[in-house]
């Protein structure tokens, strides 16, 4: 009998102190550890892009769900498609130059001394560490066309005034520039640490293999960085693309439209012009391109990491 | 294939520290040197300036007869084996092998041909196509040695090659890189601080210390004819002992009462150095219970300390005297216990004295 109950007991009820495992296995630790991180996330992230992607269907008033629509406007406007070329433009120009800029003031720092390098290196990184929104403004007092400091350099070696801000592909040169100059000591930093972590013997070894020093350059260092190049292309990508602050304050997107970019253009249609959807639709442009190169970006670095020491 | 030369050889750092002091050495062709010392005497530094990765501050390098002080290190027609490797991580050991000839602009098939054969010699042949994380120490360490072979070359540099590998293994890639010299024959210069190595992979030994060369010779030359007092203590494990002592009346007397008689055909040798200080010398597997077949012997009683059975020997250490920790090598068979006196036998044939002022061996 008592076996019986023993049994019976065994096979129905859940075996004793398997909630208390449950609890102490280290998944479910780990889990609830970082279960603000996933709420936080969650809310600031996923619960406003689902929103966004719901608002993106609906109509002006937001009454009633049109579909695809919003989208569809969108492609037919003319200042919608120089707005794709402009982000485009300005994301790929200004994140070649920066990763150029940087990579190139990386290697030169590299080859200072260290006591020297610091010093360098803090002042290199000023322009990133001033919210950008302040020293656009101060660009933009350089950009002015009549005494401004800038056009006072461009007079003194010969040239007539620029219209910096005032004609299309001046404003957009000048868009870059600021991006640039603000953008380009992050990437300086990351590369700086990605130089100093190839081994020096494999320099050795490659000069004594009877590689000159674009072989080196070529061959050792940009293969051996590539995992931060593209991190950190990827990452810059991603920033530059959305990015409003410089636009909004240099040009706030004109001459004509002209200098909008996806962020600046969604706040002036969706917050300025009052038509929220069809702003959440501009917004949601950015994100296949993006993924679409996260994908095979991130994929490479995965391989990559494989196989690499 | 060539000979090395370094005539007057000095490197001075910034602020005046010299890591190497005006060194001379003749390496033959097919030689195989080995440089040992200890950790910063300058051999690390002198092996540098050969493969032309360090600037000489002053003296000439010669490599096959040509004058390489300005040459840089991709035309002094050297390979060189890294400590660490230093095999490419983002390439196959195909092409890690391949590089130097691919920067030369060998023809494809040249190239296949000389990796095949060196990967061949190597036994590395499976493992062409493998990223070098995929490798173990040892197999790193031949496809390093790879890399060196294929350019065909007039001098082998290595540095440390075994220093990363397991104790095993440093065996076992010590032979292989012995039996690559056999087969390949090019002029090599290794650089290593385990006395080991050195003994057994050298054609000679050279010995550094604090700059300079103490002494250069065969394996067997420095074990049994040590130059000075650095040479005969860093050669040979367990250490040789030195005991402090005074010659008289054609006998060793060491400080601490025992007489050894000098055997006859070294009492002329040693007769100027009657009455000074004096430093004894003996390495421990002369100072052993073996009486049998020893011409010149003398017994001495001592107290075992500590009794280290190594399976093969065993290894007493006691102290006689002023010298502490003096080593002893007896049969394994031998019971030996420590506190209990135990009479050894000094093969004086095998003794050496040193001025213990100059720690010249006389």
């Amino acid at each position: 009998m008592a076996s019986n109950i023993a049994m019976a007991g065994g096979a129905a009820a859940p075996r004793p102190g398997s909630l208390r495992r449950f609890a102490r296995a280290r998944s479910t630790i780990a889990f609830l550890m970082t279960l603000p991180l996933i709420l936080i996330i969650g809310g600031l992230v996923v619960w406003p892009a689902g929103y966004a992607m719901h608002l993106a269907t609906m109509n002006r008033r937001m009454t009633a769900y049109i579909g695809l629509e919003n989208f569809v406007i969108l492609l037919e406007n003319d200042t919608f498609r120089m707005v794709i070329f402009q982000s485009c433009f300005f994301a790929i120009v200004a994140v070649l130059l920066k990763a150029l800029i940087g990579f190139w003031l990386a290697h030169m720092l590299h080859h200072i001394p260290t006591k020297g390098q610091r010093k360098w290196r803090g002042m290199l990184l000023v322009p990133w560490v001033i919210p950008p929104a302040l020293s656009t403004l101060g660009w933009w007092w350089m950009f002015e066309p009549s005494y401004s400091s800038i056009n006072f350099l461009v007079n003194a070696v010969g040239f007539p005034s620029i219209p910096w801000l005032g004609s299309p592909w001046w404003a957009r040169i000048s868009i870059i520039i600021v991006n640039v100059w603000y953008g380009a000591p992050f990437f300086m930093i990351m590369y700086l640490a990605a130089l100093k972590s190839v081994p020096e013997q494999l320099y050795e070894a490659a000069a004594i293999d009877g590689a000159s020093s674009w072989q080196r350059l070529f061959r050792i260092t940009l293969p051996m960085m590539r995992n931060i190049i593209s991190i950190t292309v990827l990452f810059s990508l991603i920033v530059t693309f959305a990015n409003y602050d410089i636009v909004r304050v240099l040009t706030n997107g004109g001459p004509r439209d002209l200098t909008h970019v996806f962020a600046s253009y969604a706040f002036q249609v969706g917050v300025l012009s009052g038509n929220i959807p069809r702003g959440a639709a501009v917004s949601l442009f950015m994100f296949p391109l993006l993924a679409v190169v996260a994908f095979f970006m991130l994929r490479g670095i995965n391989a990559r990491n494989k196989e690499m020491a | 294939m060539a000979q090395v030369t370094l005539r007057k050889i000095v490197k001075e750092y910034e602020g005046g520290v010299q890591a190497v002091k005006g060194i001379d050495l003749d390496i033959a062709d097919h030689e195989f040197v080995v440089l040992v010392g200890p950790s910063g005497c300058g051999k690390s530094t002198t092996l540098r300036m050969i493969a032309g990765l360090e600037e000489i501050s002053s003296g000439d390098i010669s490599i096959g007869g040509n004058l390489v002080n300005d040459v840089p290190p991709r035309d002094r027609d050297i390979a060189m084996v890294f400590q660490n490797y230093a095999l490419y991580p983002h390439m196959s050991v195909f092409d890690n092998m391949a590089f130097g000839l691919t920067l030369r602009k060998f023809p494809k098939d040249e190239i296949r041909r000389r990796v095949d054969n060196a990967a061949r010699i190597l036994d590395i042949t499976p493992l062409l196509d493998r990223k070098p994380k995929a490798l173990s120490g040892g197999q790193r360490q031949r496809v390093a040695m790879g890399r060196a072979i294929v350019r065909d070359l007039k001098v082998f540099l290595f540095h440390e090659p075994l220093s990363n590998l397991d104790a095993k293994l440093r065996v076992q890639v010590r032979t292989e890189i012995k039996k690559v010299h056999q087969t390949v024959k090019t002029t090599t210069i290794y650089v290593t601080h385990d006395q080991v190595e050195a003994m057994t992979l050298a054609d000679r030994v050279v010995v550094m210390n604090h700059g300079i060369i103490e002494q250069v010779g065969p394996p067997q030359e420095l074990y049994h004819h040590p130059a000075t007092r650095f040479v005969a203590g860093f050669i040979g494990s367990p250490a040789m002992n030195f005991l402090p002592a005074r010659v008289e009346d054609g006998a060793v007397h060491l400080h601490g009462g025992a007489v050894l008689p000098i055997p006859p055909n070294r009492r002329e040798r040693y007769a100027p150095a009657v009455g000074r200080d004096l430093l004894f010398g003996i390495r421990p597997e002369h100072l052993t219970d073996q009486r049998l077949g020893l011409t010149n012997r003398a017994d001495i009683l001592i107290t075992p300390e500590v009794i280290e059975p190594m399976g093969m020997e065993t290894l007493v250490h006691f102290h006689l005297g002023e010298a502490r920790d003096c080593c002893a090598r007896i049969e394994p068979t031998v019971q030996a216990a420590p506190g209990v006196p135990l009479m050894l036998t000094v093969d004086m044939n095998n003794m050496h004295l040193l001025d213990a002022a100059t720690g010249r061996v006389l």
